[in-house]
């Protein structure tokens, strides 16, 4: 069984950057301990099994480090939801007691 | 209905080279059944008449000079909306991308229009991909052309049912975890997931990197043959693509159309086609094997104990990877942003931003996946999760020692009703459980449709599996079956698929 609590989902939330309200933690937390339990059955598997993080048959793909274009300044700017001076503008990085 | 929307993408490949019509015909014939059909089916996020049309008058015009770009000249396409592309919106169905733009094509959509097919628009999508009903679409559902009360399955379910509604003959979608087969089971066409690698994923809103692979959808077995041709092959831009040559696939649709599959051998997964399939799927699965045995294959069944373990698996490793790559949604360089009043911290502007730019699904993924990356879980979950797909691999190889193509349903339901699993997550995650094997070991896969349930007369499909860089294999077998289908009922199965109902539009 998992026992995943409502502070335990406050700090996930916290960690992956989702401001979640009081209700999804009601919600959110029912639900991932619910996942959690069928997924769990993981652990069944002998530990001297090794792992397998991809499937593709490639180690460490290299090319000639050459000059070749790139997005333009413009292009790459044109999405952002703010910027000033050809760069992207973000919000403050520090506290108001910073 | 027009008659070129009916008309196969070979057919009206054949027909635009010839000059017997033009692609701006067979296009706008396109564009008119999207505006009377899919105001109810929701199958498209974004669609530009001009652009479409202007298209088709090029490539006509290359035609008329005597020059063909490539097999598929003149044929309309849509594309899955987390492929991007520079000319129309890529939003993934969420808020977080409502209205973007990218600043390139994807591979895929630079092959596609280098080949001379015909962007019609951009199709919908569970957001970032997540989820097998469409439900988890910022932008609405979309519905089921056999019955508008179901749901079109997913993720994929946008480039599925506008394929099967004969709103276009071609689409273009990405599974990770069964996003193009179980789609494509549901609506009643063919679906292909190839080997992981096979097809560049440059321009594809990364989801789960070790699973994600873009792939085809046809109405008809060759149909998604010609498509995966064009579209796949070695990519520099992609570094996971593999520098081999495309399988025969072409040549494989062709080959299988002969109809004999002496000496072929086809194992039944007994893990995936047993009691936990709905009865009427069984019946129809249990109807093609059989069908397979007439052609002159030998069926045997084979055992994939660690199968079990997939779902689990699947859905540790597909959120681990989903919350970091959807850490680039950080309203700094694209998309939404939400609460930069001066009164806000960066840090406070991401988590705000987030928080309304996701839906349920991803917010719940990101944090399963948080979790299972986290120093007092990772060991006994996302450790344990890529144990599993060692034995996955493992189980594979043992049974393609013997096989040279699998076959299960590829899902052990029909489609169910709009709402039914919404608010039920592991049920949702249980309809993945025949396709998932697939992508945890990069193995190639399609579905392709073996008639109907006897419970509710709703398609079913016919995975068929083969190993990594043999999917020729599986779409010979699966055009065998097709014409065996089609020539026992009398009627090909494209035909089949009902007229969807007008449907009440809401606002």
């Amino acid at each position: 069984m998992s026992d995943i609590t409502r502070s335990d989902v406050a700090h996930l939330a916290r960690l992956a950057r989702l401001a979640v309200t009081d209700d999804e933690l009601d919600v959110f937390s029912g639900q991932i301990d619910a996942i959690l339990d069928t997924l769990g059955r993981v652990s069944d598997i002998p530990d001297d099994v090794p792992p397998t993080s991809h499937v593709a048959p490639l180690t460490n793909v290299l090319r000639p480090d050459e000059p070749a274009p790139s997005l333009s300044r413009e292009a790459a700017l044109a999405g952002a939801p703010e910027a000033e001076e050809g760069r992207f503008r973000v919000p403050r990085i520090l506290g108001e007691s910073q | 209905m027009s008659e070129l929307t009916r008309l196969s993408a070979a057919e009206i490949a054949r027909r635009v080279q010839a000059r017997e019509v033009s692609s701006v015909e067979v296009t706008r014939a396109h564009l008119d059944r999207i505006e009377a059909v899919d105001g109810g089916l929701n199958a498209f996020l974004h669609v530009d008449r001009e652009v479409a049309l202007a298209a088709a008058e090029a490539v006509d015009a290359e035609i008329a000079a005597g020059t063909v770009r490539g097999p598929l000249a003149g044929v309309p396409v849509a594309i899955k909306d987390n492929v991007a592309t520079s000319d129309m919106p890529t939003t993934c169905a969420s808020h977080i991308l409502d209205g973007w733009r990218p600043p390139y094509d994807a591979t895929v959509v630079r092959r596609l229009r280098d080949g001379g097919l015909v962007p019609l628009g951009k199709t919908n999508l569970d957001e970032f991909a997540m989820g097998g009903s469409n439900e988890n679409s910022a932008f609405g559902p979309v519905r089921n052309p056999w019955d508008a009360s179901r749901v079109s399955g997913g993720s994929s379910g946008g480039s599925a049912t506008a394929t099967a509604a004969g709103e276009t003959p071609l689409a273009i979608g990405s599974d990770t975890g069964g996003s193009i087969r179980q789609p494509g089971a549901f609506t009643g066409i063919v679906g292909v997931k190839p080997t992981y690698g096979t097809v560049s994923r440059y321009g594809l809103v990364a989801f789960s990197s070790s699973l994600d692979q873009i792939g085809s959808f046809g109405r008809s077995v060759l149909d998604a043959a010609l498509l995966h041709e064009v579209i796949g092959g070695h990519d520099p831009n992609d570094q996971t693509s593999i520098d081999a040559p495309l399988p025969p696939v072409v040549e494989a649709a062709y080959a299988g159309a002969r109809g004999d599959l002496a000496g072929v051998r086809v194992g039944v997964v007994r893990e995936l086609s047993g009691e936990g399939n709905q009865p009427g799927v069984l019946a129809a699965f249990t109807d093609a094997v059989r069908v397979l045995t007439d052609l002159g294959a030998d069926v045997v069944e084979v055992d994939c104990p660690s199968f079990t373990y997939a779902v689990p698996a699947y859905y540790l490793i597909a959120p681990s990877e989903a919350s970091s790559n959807l850490a680039r949604f950080d309203a700094m360089r694209y998309g939404l942003r939400i609460g930069d009043d001066g009164s806000h911290s960066t840090d406070e502007v991401m988590s705000l931003t987030r928080e309304a730019g996701f839906g349920p699904e991803v917010k719940r993924r990101i944090m399963i996946g948080t979790h299972a990356l986290s120093a007092g879980a990772y060991d006994a979950l996302y450790g344990k999760a890529q144990k599993a797909r060692t034995l996955i691999v493992r189980d594979f190889a043992a049974a393609f020692e013997y096989c040279d193509v699998l076959v299960s349903p590829t899902v052990p339901v029909t489609a169910f009703p709009l709402g039914e699993r919404v608010d039920d997550p592991v049920a949702m995650y249980l309809a993945d459980l025949c396709t998932i094997p697939t992508n945890l070991a990069g193995n190639a896969a399609l579905s392709v449709p073996c008639g109907v349930s006897a419970d509710d007369g709703l398609p079913v499909g016919l995975q068929i599996m083969a190993p990594a860089l043999a999917d020729d294999r599986a779409y010979r077998v699966a055009a065998a079956y097709e014409l065996a289908r089609d020539t026992s009922s009398g009627t090909p199965f494209a035909e089949t698929i009902p007229e969807p109902a007008v449907l009440e539009t809401t606002s």
